[in-house]
């Protein structure tokens, strides 16, 4: 989430020296109750000021108050959001289902009397604007951990995805990064991308919105929870080390502690480090397993400071926390600093004291720290309530009651106003537009429409994630949801889809709200499965502005609303403002997530046509009613650069009868193919259950309207099925029996060939040609055919698939060419990456676009040596680090020299003697780490306790002395 | 037949790899990188993954493991041994294969169904396919790209160890198409796709990846008990 907007706020504007004469401490501010405190400067209102010291019955300390502003912040307060977001709960319908929901890190719902799973999404634009890779990357990081901490293992991520215009300079640097980031993130965790949505519109142009959104597998007794119950618990910290990535992301803290110099010059974004987290995940599932801790937490934005009050607030409890003990990246960070700080890759335990030694052990078999750096103290001693009592190095430099900064925040009203254009913009209807008419001009305006941005083929994408890991996705992108089996004895699994349409909301948010609901939960029961829980994530601009809070009230309205008429209830979501830019805010865009449960994953239904049987081919149907709707669709966007008018109608009830009839029909083997009707209506889903396995149809459009209508109106509620001959009598009258209308329009065909009846004909090689080569000619790579998932018979065809190997090569070695301009003309990305971060990522992303190439150089000179100097063969490897995990450690560098040194191990027969070399230990830990020197290949972890001394000898190479930990960063966040 | 699975810190397709032995009817057992005991397992598979976060190389560090050392031992005499994608990585980093897998020569991370050509029959893990079989099995590496200098492509050739090359497209520019190679006993072969996600109809693109697992569990019933694996034996 997201409170990044701190415009004017400079490095210098505060100073709280807590060097000078020691930290300022609560004896410290007793006594200077006259201080002045720059609270305004952290975000804090005067009377949210007052309101502080009224709490404490004195000033707040500097971290206190540093405290306070992060969890007053919009981000960990939801402060404007909250009076809308009661809804959800007001309004969700009653669910036996629901394990967890609006609160926690994440919903859980119950799939079966052994199994539940914990899905979220979330939010991380801003940071991915400002570093791609690293912003999408710790975006992916962020969800999964809090689908951990539910007690999940994490099993699949999707990422809804919005960038600005394709063709825009800009978006040829952010979407390469994003990509890679996620990739980068989530291949080297071992997660399944099943599926997400790749947007463009010029109005995410200086916002791009990344959500990324995760799903996790629980057994129902396993379900954590975040209270720090239990008196004299030990509070440990495991992960990371916490160094000064991201301090002030959530608030404006940042600056607060630093004078002016380098660190006020560090990337703002911080840096992801996989392989920590997938040990961190790994030690959690067996922490649970074992049943060794009490309480767990994540930590993202606002760090330890939303740990520590979050947990002790959720439990009612007092507690007492050593700072001095937290294991720190660099020594010098004050206590402020280590309270506010953002590394990724921690979790806060809570333990029985009697469990700690074998939570310590789990650790180190995973080589991860974990350290005690607290316990769980009375929730009222003497009539006195429990209270968060902070020390560093015996000066108590906090002492508050930790519900008054993770629940009694500031709660704003904020004023709402219809926006003053709205009525104009609703009056300019796409109904009226100049339509293509003849055979000749639909012909062209299909073939040009599969080509367009949204519409197109989005491999070149996709393929950069691994979608196999775990064995157990059934269906993934391109398809209408991801499909995983959870259960691999009974088959049991999980639909899970996300959508959401910025134009229909910003047409009318209400309804808008409600078609992203209705076409998720469409996506999801066209594979057959029931409809059971929903998530969402909420991309507005400024809540600051009447008529943003106004699209928000109404967007929440619309999904409370839409949520209550189906019967599925909100489990949670996520909110993030101020995506805006000056005073223009994108188009709101809430994003819903539904997830859906199939009783036995061997009976989904894919969205391509199979092989017909015969040479009749199988029935094909349009469910559904189809009405001249064209406002806000993909038609009028691309053919007319249009939006206005009002977003088609949508009618949850049809949805829930269509969700029956094809989880009806699926379970009788009435349809071997469904795909949803959504943006570019029938053609575009004609062309894709077509081309997916290469399979043709003869198409007669019905009578009602003219060919162009049938084509491309997106009206809601519809489905386009495939019937094998035979089932059409008991298909028809199933639909019939549930009021679903089910036109047929036509069948497959074993000819590679779409033809409309009486209207025009394209061979299926012209649509894919046309389908597949837009990404590959924006983002480089080279014009590859789409890669079918999963069908022998057709991909046994050589002309089908691949055919470009030497095509590949000659690219890759070709861009730098294409790249070295820009190197010297970094105009381009300058503005953008202004005063932001660029690793090797952004090289690594850059390669084929030219200009981020040129950012990259001007700042990471390492990385970008290799392109300017040696510009042919060596420069694709110096620049693609984003690929792998080593790239998110600060390897980039190392990566660069990849060639020679893989060039110099095929020469010598070896080239592994330098393993130590690579493990730097970083400027200083608090507690200097002995073994780090000679760790090289077993993992074995570096406990710290005060308990535990540092056990020496056993060699690991625990990823903290990676070059991670050079890389302390401040950013902007907004994860939670 | 019992068939180990090596995990180390960051392995990610050992539970695949484990299913997969198990769908062709082995025993599985689990390994742990930091025990270099092999519990008297007839066979190891090396699955894919980041092993310690692809830090230095791919493999570079998880050559070093106490597991390897006691692997590489028993390679040397005759242990058939599966390295999958950062499987086949390590083998390279621990000179039980030659050349090297580096960056891919487009970039990025490529995740796709892929034809490959069977040229050798005579591994212990190949010996259910028929020459020149073409078998469908994905693939998904940032790092697949195999190299070596010419001579020892050409022995590779010459000596019949070049075991799958890639068709109908290389998805990373590999060295004369190669997707696998094996050792010259033909006990040990790295394979860059990964056969363990092709073996259910449900998950991956086709059943060809069983037959590596159903090859070695047919070399192992053909060897002389306690005996060494020769390369060309069982076929």
């Amino acid at each position: 989430m997201t409170t990044q907007q701190h415009s004017g706020f400079a490095a210098t504007d505060v100073l709280i020296n807590e060097f000078g004469d020691g930290p300022d401490t609560v004896e410290r501010a007793r006594d200077t109750p006259e201080e002045l405190q720059p609270h305004a400067d952290l975000g804090l209102k005067d009377d949210e000021y007052d309101r502080i010291r009224q709490i404490l019955g004195r000033r707040p300390t500097a971290s206190e108050l540093a405290m306070y502003s992060i969890m007053w912040s919009e981000h960990c307060s939801y402060k404007s959001s909250k009076v809308h977001l009661r809804q959800f709960g007001e309004k969700t319908p009653k669910n036996t289902r629901m394990l967890a929901g609006i609160g926690e890190n994440a919903g859980v719902v119950q799939i079966s009397d052994e199994h539940a799973v914990a899905f979220k999404v979330e939010s991380h634009n801003h940071p991915s604007f400002v570093e791609p890779y690293q912003g999408a990357a710790t975006g992916v990081g962020g969800i999964v951990r809090d689908i951990l901490a539910m007690g999940a293992r994490p099993v699949a991520v999707m990422d809804p995805l919005r960038f600005g215009a394709a063709d825009h300079p800009d978006t040829a640097r952010v979407l390469p990064g994003v990509v890679g980031g996620i990739g980068g993130y989530g291949n080297c965790l071992g997660l399944p991308n099943i599926g997400g949505e790749i947007v463009f519109d010029p109005t995410y142009q200086g916002n791009p919105l990344v959500n990324a959104l995760s799903i996790g597998v629980l057994p129902v007794e396993r379900l954590q929870h975040k209270e720090a119950a239990g008196v004299g618990n030990v509070v440990v910290l495991l992960g990371a080390r916490t160094g000064r990535d991201g301090i002030g992301g959530v608030s404006v803290l940042a600056s607060a502690t630093f004078d002016e110099g380098a660190e006020a010059r560090r990337p703002s974004v911080q840096v992801g480090d996989p392989f920590m987290e997938k040990l961190l995940i790994e030690s959690c599932l067996e922490l649970y397993d074992a049943g060794l801790i009490v309480g767990i937490q994540d930590l993202g934005g606002a760090g330890l400071t939303c740990a520590l009050t979050e947990t002790a607030a959720a439990a009612g409890t007092g507690m007492r926390v050593w700072l001095e003990r937290v294991p720190l990246r660099e020594a010098s960070m004050s206590p402020t600093e280590i309270l506010a700080s953002e590394s990724q890759e921690r979790m806060l335990l809570i333990v029985a004291p009697d469990k700690l030694e074998p939570v310590l052990a789990v650790a180190e078999k995973w080589g991860v720290w974990a350290t005690a750096i607290g316990e769980v103290t009375p929730s009222e001693t003497d009539g006195v309530p429990g209270r968060l009592v902070i020390s560093w190095n015996d000066h108590v430099v906090v002492d508050v009651p930790p519900g008054s900064l993770a629940d009694d925040g500031p709660v704003y009203a904020r004023p709402i106003r219809e926006p003053a254009d709205l009525i104009l913009l609703q009056a300019d209807r796409a109904e009226t537009l100049p339509r293509p008419a003849t055979p000749d001009e639909l012909r062209a305006a299909v073939l040009r429409m599969v080509a367009s941005p949204n519409l197109c083929d989005k491999t070149w994408v996709t393929e950069q994630y691994d979608r196999y890991v775990l064995g157990n996705t059934v269906l993934a992108q391109p398809e209408d949801s991801g499909v995983l089996r959870i259960d691999e004895r009974t088959g049991l699994g999980v639909a899970l889809s996300v959508d959401g349409n910025g134009r229909y909301a910003r047409l009318d948010p209400y309804e808008g709200a409600k078609l992203a609901l209705a076409e998720a939960y469409r996506n999801v029961v066209v594979t057959g499965a029931e409809p059971a829980a929903v998530t969402n994530c909420l991309n507005f601009g400024s809540p600051e502005d009447p008529a943003v809070m106004w699209q928000f009230a109404e967007a929440v309205r619309g999904l409370a609303d839409g949520c209550l008429q189906l019967g599925i209830p909100m489990t949670g979501g996520n909110v993030s403002f101020y995506n805006q830019t000056g005073a223009a805010a994108i188009h709101p865009t809430p994003v819903v997530g539904v997830l859906g449960i199939l009783d036995d994953v061997a009976r989904r239904t894919p969205m391509g046509f199979p092989p017909p049987p015969t040479a009749e081919g199988d029935l094909l149907y349009l469910l559904g009613e189809t009405r001249c709707e064209l406002s806000g669709s993909e038609w009028a966007w691309v053919e007319h650069a249009h939006l206005g008018g009002r977003p088609p109608q949508v009618d949850l009830a049809h949805e829930q009868a269509l969700g029956k009839l094809l989880a009806q029909a699926s379970r009788a083997g009435h349809v071997s193919a469904a795909h949803d009707l959504s943006d570019g209506g029938l053609a575009q889903v004609l062309a894709e259950s077509a081309l997916r396995r290469n399979i043709g149809a003869r198409v007669a459009l019905p009578e009602g309207h003219p060919s162009f209508v049938w084509l491309f109106s997106e009206s809601a509620g519809r489905v386009l099925v495939a019937v094998p001959r035979g089932h059409d009598k008991a298909f028809e009258a199933a639909a019939r029996d549930l009021g679903v209308p089910a036109t047929p329009i036509g069948a497959t065909s074993a000819d590679p060939v779409l033809e409309f009846v009486n209207e025009f004909t394209i061979p299926l090689d012209e649509l894919r040609a046309a389908h597949t080569a837009t990404l590959p000619r924006l983002f480089g790579g080279v014009a590859e055919l789409a890669n079918r998932h999963g069908d022998p018979e057709h991909a046994a065809n050589p002309d089908l698939d691949g055919a470009a190997e030497p095509a590949t090569a000659q690219s890759a070695i070709a861009e730098p060419a294409i790249a070295e301009p820009a190197i010297a003309e970094p105009a381009i990305a300058e503005p953008v990456t202004a005063g932001s971060v660029s690793t090797g990522s952004a090289a690594g992303g850059s390669v084929t676009t030219g200009s981020a190439a040129g950012a990259s150089a001007t700042t990471e000179p390492v990385a970008a040596a290799p392109a300017a100097t040696e510009p042919a063969a060596t420069e694709p490897s110096a620049a693609g680090s984003p690929v792998a995990g080593s790239s998110t450690d600060g390897t980039g560098a190392e990566d660069a020299s990849t060639p020679s040194a893989a060039e110099a191990s095929v020469g010598a027969g070896n080239g592994s003697e330098s393993a130590t070399p690579a493990v730097t230990e970083p400027n200083g830990t608090a507690k200097p780490d002995p073994v780090a020197a000679e760790k090289v290949a077993t993992g074995v972890a570096q406990v710290h306790t005060d308990q535990t001394p540092p056990e020496p000898g056993r060699p690991t190479a625990p990823p903290d002395n990676f070059p991670t930990a050079d890389l302390d960063q401040r950013r902007t966040t907004e994860q939670k | 037949m019992r068939i180990g699975v090596v995990t180390f810190p960051g392995s990610l397709d050992d539970g695949d790899a484990a299913r997969a032995a198990r769908i062709a009817g082995a025993e599985v057992v689990r390994l742990w990188h930091g025990d270099a005991d092999l519990h008297g397992v007839d066979a190891v598979v090396l699955p894919g993954g980041f092993s310690y976060g692809d830090a230095l190389r791919c493999g570079a560090i998880a050559r070093f493991a106490p597991v390897m050392e006691s692997l590489a031992d028993a390679a040397r005499g005759g242990l058939p041994v599966l390295g999958i994608c950062n499987g086949f990585q390590i083998l390279c980093e621990a000179h039980l294969l030659p050349g090297a897998l580096t960056r891919n020569q487009h970039l990025h991370f490529r995740n796709r169904d892929q034809f490959l050509r069977v040229e050798s029959t005579s591994t212990a893990w190949t010996n259910a396919f028929t020459a020149g079989q073409e078998i469908l099995i994905p693939v998904k590496n940032g790092e697949g790209c195999f190299v070596a200098d010419e001579r020892t492509l050409d022995e590779l050739e010459g000596e019949g160890r070049v075991v799958a090359r890639y068709t109908h497209g290389n998805p990373n520019g590999s060295q004369r198409d190669i997707a696998a190679i094996t050792n010259e006993a033909g006990n040990v072969v790295g394979i860059m796709p990964h056969p363990e996600h092709a073996v259910e109809a449900l998950t991956g693109p086709s059943l060809d990846g069983l037959g590596f697992f159903t090859s070695v569990l047919r070399a192992l019933a053909g060897a002389p008990a306690g005996g060494q694996l020769a390369g060309g034996q069982s076929r």
